[in-house]
């Protein structure tokens, strides 16, 4: 056995054990500490298919961001989780049957299935010469795929501005500078002079 | 020799994992979205695969938008998560019946 095989078994049972681990673990922390095993896993099988950028970017943005962002949420919410898993064997047997199905269909395909030898017409061929991984993406990102490269990136921001819409509160009892009062504020009224008899007070 | 079958068999259990997890857990919305962060997951080794198997680099740079959207759609996932928690005090799927859906 290779060690290329070796690797690919290694890292396919890392991702389905801790797969399996997400879902069926008894405490969200855990679920999310299994997801960052899973996210690590496929990293690992990313590099194994020459995809360096792509499994590099995998473990920032996921492990380094979303499920940071799944462990804030749920350290930061008090939620009883008990009472959350009540159903969890009333849907068992659902779960299995729908995935039992969907097994059977994709193991029908699957095994009537053979890759068609004739695919001749690239649209970008990932050998370009001596070329890092890095580098080819790159090259086609910032030219044949300007437009979603753009639209991926208005597509974050939305998100960004939507996520900081939802999730601001205003503070009822903070004082915040009001600058149109400001403005109209009249220094004639804003000061009374009075003339106080000595003796009398007002 | 690790042909495209192996990953394709790969990324299948990983996707019905997913959807197994999401018909396991309807009342808890965060593993809901850790199950749909699954799937998109196995999308992913498929495009990888095949762009590995293929010799076409697209199927990468559709990963790397598949990427993005995710991250974006866990963000506002998220965030309306903790919106509802703020209202209702639960995060169970069981009180979304505001309009009455």
């Amino acid at each position: 056995m290779q060690a290329s095989e070796m690797a690919f078994y290694f890292f396919s049972v890392v991702i389905v054990i801790s797969a399996m681990l997400v879902v069926i673990s008894r405490n969200p922390v855990h679920s999310v500490l299994w997801l960052i095993a899973t996210f690590f896993g496929s990293s690992g099988l990313f590099i194994l298919l020459g995809a360096e950028f792509l499994a590099l970017i995998l473990m920032i943005v996921y492990v380094g961001a979303v499920a940071v962002l799944f462990m804030f949420v749920v350290m930061m919410l008090n939620i009883n989780f008990d009472q959350l898993r009540s159903g969890f064997t009333r849907y068992l047997p659902v779960g299995l049957l729908i995935g039992l199905i969907l097994f059977v269909e994709l193991s029908l395909v699957f095994s009537h299935w053979i890759p068609a030898n004739s695919y001749d017409s690239k649209i970008q061929d990932s050998t370009i010469g001596d070329v890092e991984n890095t580098k080819q993406l790159g090259l086609v990102l910032y030219t044949d795929f300007i437009l979603y490269f753009q639209l991926a990136g208005i597509i974050l921001l939305i998100a960004m501005i939507g996520a900081i819409v939802l999730t601001h509160q205003r503070k009822r009892n903070v004082k915040r500078q009001d600058i149109l009062t400001q403005i109209y504020r009249d220094p004639e009224k804003a000061i009374e002079l009075k003339d106080i008899k000595p003796g009398q007070g007002l | 020799m690790i042909a495209i079958q192996h990953f394709l068999t790969l990324s299948s259990m990983l996707f019905l994992i997913g959807v197994f997890g999401i018909f396991l857990n309807r009342k808890n919305i965060i593993i809901l979205l850790m199950s749909i962060e699954l799937i998109l997951l196995a999308v992913n080794i498929n495009f990888v695969s095949f762009s590995y198997f293929l010799d076409d680099l697209v199927g990468q740079v559709f990963t790397l938008f598949i990427l993005t959207v995710a991250a974006a759609e866990a963000a506002i996932g998220l965030a309306i998560l903790v919106c509802f928690f703020r209202n209702k005090g639960s995060i169970s799927v069981e009180d979304v019946n505001v309009m009455k859906g």
